[in-house]
């Protein structure tokens, strides 16, 4: 059992239909009499719309239906909700405006959707929208971040004067204020956290199917939740009862949070199938992505660490504006305050903290969850900081780290900022990293590089992040509208075959070859015979989906809380088939057996028994072998580590190569060792992205400047080394396999290691920081203006 | 993607036949700038006239002191060459240099050169080995072709059939890629020939160009050093979010000593 086991590196079941084409996403299922749609958006980023004219759209050749804002006001649609109420400093609830599926008065983005156009084909559907004639009222817009707050920007919302959503602050503003009185030293920062777009190989696509025979609908849809996504469509836009609309998330290809959230697209294409009586497809264009996927991050901040002479840290300050865009998307309110203040002890042992943070909207797409969500901003700018600290005060970086380190005997841990770290070692990663990559003989490697005419750097960064999203009381306290726990369900069939139904949602995290392995681990069923069902609200038990690296734990938690529930139904079926006492009965290996005897049974024959009860005590147990588990974690889990990487910079040009990645992570314990490498190497090129190349840029007017990949910059393959992982483990105490979370580390820790080694390259030229993305331009700058 | 009209001619004549009289008619070569304008309706075209089946515009030759690549020579082809990478490396490492491998073995020599993008690789090699453009009508000598942003002397009916280029002493292009997209923000070709320099700058400026103190500088001696403290004016250079003017100035005078470094 062991080489399929927890523990192994199983090859993923996933691949044989992935690597050979046989995926079934949604724009690959076809919907008999299917319709195609296409989205008139508006290409104005503030515009009020004085009138839309449908009519020549609507004869166009091909058109089925056309529909606008007014269509969705009549048939009285419900706002597409925020799921996140924050309650502000002052004790107010944040300015939530709404935002309908189809804008019927002003369009706040550009993008921002405006009419709905079906039609036979697609391109019939895209002909006519250029037939649809929106008068607009051009406004002026409201596009930079740090002045959207102030006095005669443009509004963008009635509901949100001066365009704040929220002013939030979190921890204890006395006693940094007193903590920085009391400063040997104060380091200050002011940085930006850059704007991301989530890029999803595959596009956003929905299938809405309305089924006049029964009232019902079917969304096939791209996404990462679809309970959740049932449950916006049905309680909030109030399109159909949730008994009446199952949803579908077949194959996803790439998620990073931007298929968490209910979009217009969705709920519109669900709607417009019954009007048209026809099912009706969307799929996104690669532009649309751009133009209407949230977007993500999109921080200015100002922060000040108070040290003491040796270097401690007494206090922490966070200032921070953080943008939501034009409308609320579901989770956004969240990330900028329970996802981010909440992280800001870091790995260290700080005593006070304070973190304000302002959000607000602008004609921009709305701003949510990209992987990491809140804790990539934390861990950037703890990590820069403490770096800056460390240069002002002339303490090695590794050294300044290590002083103000959580110690690995204070756990349970409360930290200053709401959160208590269950576990941890941080010193152990760090430890490894720095053994790893040869800290100690940098210094030669930087003058031999410089022999070569190049400015070679060394960065680290210890980060930690909370994750198995979430306790439910825990977040209903702060404001959550829903609950967190996930749902599980292990079901043998007769021959002894398992299927497992998740709630969660796999979209590249391979939980078909994970959760199989913990099933045959547990059960003693051999892998092969296991298959893992997820994505389907009208198949599995309502869960919450995949995000916030919450699947393994919470998830398979709930699995395994299912099989707890098997196994006790079978030491009682065991018991009556063995003629002993359910006390006697063992189980270990797939086999039922009475203590101290060779008599067994193996859960295979168990199996049989339940689904053929002849020989069965039918008067006091059930047939079947079929259990459901809810699992709702005690705490968040928290992941911790260090990376360490090696850039050098060309001179010349500003160009800056990755030389070296060493990741050391602590993730508990691990399922699949090839599936986590896999998990933090695809992490660390997603946050090299952000720190080294990608920005979402607008213009003065709010037209979006990187509206494709000729402009959007994506890390490639060849801009990475390869990834050196390795792991250090101390269990997570309080889910049932002791595990963490991996699928977002390598995004949270890479930004601030590779800025910070970019900054150490530039160092001896006097250079003190530098903005991400660290363009080849912004890097030669820093460069040329040092000289 | 407009509905259109699909022809597949099998000359040269044909090709030119069916553009007559067609204003919004358009070849096809492979494709890979003109189907994404069409994709993004940004053409609308009632005819396109794929010239894929002319095998007259297909193949390399090297005949005496020339390399002559016909209008349909994917980059793949130029790049994995090896008469190519004999007569004139630089102009195989150029094209191994284009794009993706998925452009290369699509995009020609002869799309490349008609559509004169700016920040396109081989207008910098037309232009600074001194080729001939050959058409169906006539031969266009380099220093003629290229008019401004994407125009060039092409007239209407009119179509590239090869590329012809001189060998030459030493060459070498050195690209500056965009990070997104690969085109170059900067590339500048290098080449000598007895005591005569050329050198063509692309990506820095509206239409690739010929720096005139780079050659003259070069001439005096063909040596790195010789261009360390030239002046490039970069008041007309394009300026985005990618690079200022400033910077692509600084980057030309880079890029032209490591091209003059490397040239073989
Ligand atoms: C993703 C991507 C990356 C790229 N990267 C680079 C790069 O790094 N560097 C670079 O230089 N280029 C790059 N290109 C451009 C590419 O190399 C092609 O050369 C260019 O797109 C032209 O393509 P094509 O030959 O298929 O011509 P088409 O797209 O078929 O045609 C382009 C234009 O030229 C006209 N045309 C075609 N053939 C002839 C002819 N024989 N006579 C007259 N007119 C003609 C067509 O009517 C059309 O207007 C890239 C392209 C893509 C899609």
């Amino acid at each position: 059992m062991a080489d399929t086991g927890i523990g192994a590196s199983v090859r993923r079941k996933e691949d044989q239909r992935f690597i050979t084409g046989r995926g079934h996403y949604t724009d690959d299922l076809n919907r008999p009499g299917q319709a195609y749609a296409f989205f008139v958006r508006s290409p104005h980023a503030h515009a009020r719309i004085k009138s839309v004219n449908t009519a020549a759209a609507a004869r166009s050749p091909g058109v089925i239906g056309v529909f606008t804002g007014q269509d969705v006001a009549a048939d009285k649609l419900g706002s597409i909700p925020c799921g996140w109420g924050v309650t502000q400093k002052d004790g107010k609830p944040m300015n939530a405006p709404p935002h309908m599926p189809l804008a019927a008065d002003k369009a706040r983005y550009v993008g921002d959707q405006v009419a709905l156009v079906v039609a036979e084909t697609y391109n019939q559907a895209r002909d006519a929208a250029e037939k649809v004639v929106v008068d607009y009222e051009v406004l002026p817009a409201s596009v930079d971040l740090a002045a959207t707050a102030k006095k005669g920007a443009p509004v963008i919302h009635d509901q949100a004067p001066n365009n704040v959503c929220f002013v939030w602050g979190l921890g204890d503003e006395a006693a940094t204020k007193a903590a920085f009185a009391k400063a040997h030293h104060v380091a200050k920062l002011n940085l930006v956290n850059n704007r991301v777009i989530p890029n999803a190989i595959e596009p956003r696509a929905a299938i809405g199917d309305f089924d006049t025979g029964d009232d019902s609908y079917t969304l096939y849809v791209t996404s990462q939740n679809p309970h959740l996504a049932r449950l916006v469509i049905s309680a909030f836009v109030q399109i159909a009862p949730e008994s009446k609309l199952r949803v579908v998330a077949p194959d996803v290809g790439g998620g990073f949070g931007s298929k968490i959230f209910i979009y217009a697209e969705e709920c519109v294409v669900t709607w417009a199938s019954r009007k048209v009586g026809r099912p009706v497809k969307w799929t996104a264009e690669r532009f649309e992505s751009f133009l209407s996927d949230a977007h993500g991050r999109d921080h200015l901040t100002h922060v000040e660490l108070a040290l003491d002479k040796d270097g401690k840290f007494l206090g922490l300050r966070v200032d921070t504006t953080a943008n939501m865009g034009a409308y609320l998307s579901n989770f956004a309110s969240a990330i900028p305050t329970y996802l981010y203040g909440t992280l800001l002890q870091g790995v260290y042992t700080t005593a006070a903290i304070y973190c304000e943070v302002t959000s607000v909207f602008t004609n921009t797409v709305p701003v949510d969850a990209v992987r990491g969500a809140g804790r990539p901003e934390a861990t950037y700018l703890i990590e820069r900081i403490v770096d800056v600290a460390a240069s002002d005060m002339g303490i090695d970086r590794a050294e300044i780290r290590r002083r103000n380190f959580i110690a690995a005997i204070a756990f349970p841990y409360q930290t200053q900022v709401a959160l208590q770290y269950d576990s941890g070692n941080y010193g152990a990663s760090l430890e490894k990293a720095l053994t790893m990559i040869d800290y100690a003989g940098f210094e030669k490697r930087r003058k031999e590089a410089a022999g070569r005419g190049k400015l070679r750097g060394i960065g680290l960064a210890s980060y930690i992040e909370a994750c198995g999203i979430a306790p439910s009381q825990v977040v209903g306290s702060l404001g959550a509208g829903v609950g967190l726990y996930e749902a599980g369900q292990v079901r043998f069939d007769a021959t002894g075959n398992v299927t497992v139904f998740t709630g969660s949602h796999t979209h590249g995290q391979s939980h078909e070859t994970t959760f199989a392995q913990i099933v045959s681990d547990y059960l003693g069923v051999p892998f092969e015979k296991i298959e893992v069902v997820h994505g389907d609200s009208g198949r599995i038990p309502f869960g919450m989906g995949t995000y916030g690296s919450r699947s393994l734990a919470v998830g398979g938690s709930a699995i395994v809380r299912a099989m707890d529930k098997v196994i006790a139904k079978g030491r009682r079926i065991a018991a009556h088939l063995l003629e002993a006492s359910e006390a006697d009965i063992e189980f270990k290996a797939g086999k039922f057996s009475v203590k101290g005897t060779d008599r067994a049974k193996t859960i295979g024959e168990i199996a049989f028994a339940a689904y053929v009860p002849h020989n069965y005590p039918l008067s006091e147990l059930e047939p079947g072998l079929d259990e459901t588990a809810f699992y709702d974690p005690a705490n968040f889990t928290f992941p911790a580590g260090t990376h360490v990487c090696e850039v050098e910079i060309d001179r010349d040009t500003g160009v800056v190569a990755v030389e070296r990645w060493v990741a050391v992570d602590d993730f508990g314990r691990i399922i699949n060792p090839m599936v986590v490498a896999g998990q933090v190497q695809g992490g660390v090129a997603h946050g090299v992205g952000q720190a080294l190349c990608e920005a979402a840029v607008y213009d003065k007017s709010g037209q979006l400047l990187t509206g494709s990949y000729m402009d959007y910059c994506m890390p490639r393959a060849g801009d990475l080394p390869s990834i050196e992982v390795d792991t250090t483990v101390t269990l997570c105490t309080h889910n049932p396999l002791g595990v963490k979370g991996c699928g977002e580390t390598g995004a949270i820790a890479a930004p601030a290691t590779l800025i910070n080694a970019i900054v150490d390259a530039l160092a001896p030229l006097g250079v003190k920081h530098i903005e991400m993305p660290a363009t080849s331009q912004r890097v030669w700058q820093a460069i040329h203006s040092a000289s | 993607m407009h509905d259109f009209r699909y022809h597949r001619p099998s000359s040269v004549d044909e090709a030119v036949k069916l553009l007559a009289g067609k204003s919004d008619a358009r070849v096809m070569a492979g494709g890979m700038t003109l189907i994404p304008t069409l994709k993004q309706r940004l053409a609308k075209l009632t005819d396109v006239i794929d010239l894929a089946a002319i095998k007259e515009l297909k193949g390399i030759k090297v005949e005496g002191k020339a390399v002559t690549i016909g209008a349909m020579t994917p980059h793949h082809e130029v790049a994995s060459s090896i008469a190519v990478k004999k007569a004139i490396p630089a102009l195989a490492a150029l094209a191994a240099g284009i794009g993706d491998p998925h452009v290369r073995h699509r995009g020609t020599i002869g799309g490349a050169v008609a559509n004169n993008d700016p920040t396109a690789d081989y207008t910098a090699a037309v232009l600074a080995l001194n080729a001939t453009v050959k058409t169906n009508k006539r031969s266009i000598a380099a220093d003629s072709f290229f008019k401004g942003l994407f125009e060039t002397a092409l007239g209407e009916g009119e179509l590239i059939t090869a590329v012809s280029f001189p060998v030459v002493d030493k060459a070498a292009y050195m690209k500056f890629a965009n990070p997104a997209s690969r085109y170059a923000i900067v590339g500048v070709f290098v080449a000598k020939s007895g005591a005569s320099v050329r050198t063509a700058v692309t990506g820095a400026a509206s239409c690739v160009f010929r720096c005139a103190p780079i050659e003259t500088a070069l001439a005096k001696s063909f040596a790195p050093e010789a261009i360390a403290s030239v002046m490039i004016d970069g008041k007309d250079f394009n300026s985005d979010i990618h690079a200022s003017a400033e910077y692509r100035a600084h980057l030309v005078r880079v890029m032209a000593q490591r091209a003059v470094a490397a040239a073989a």
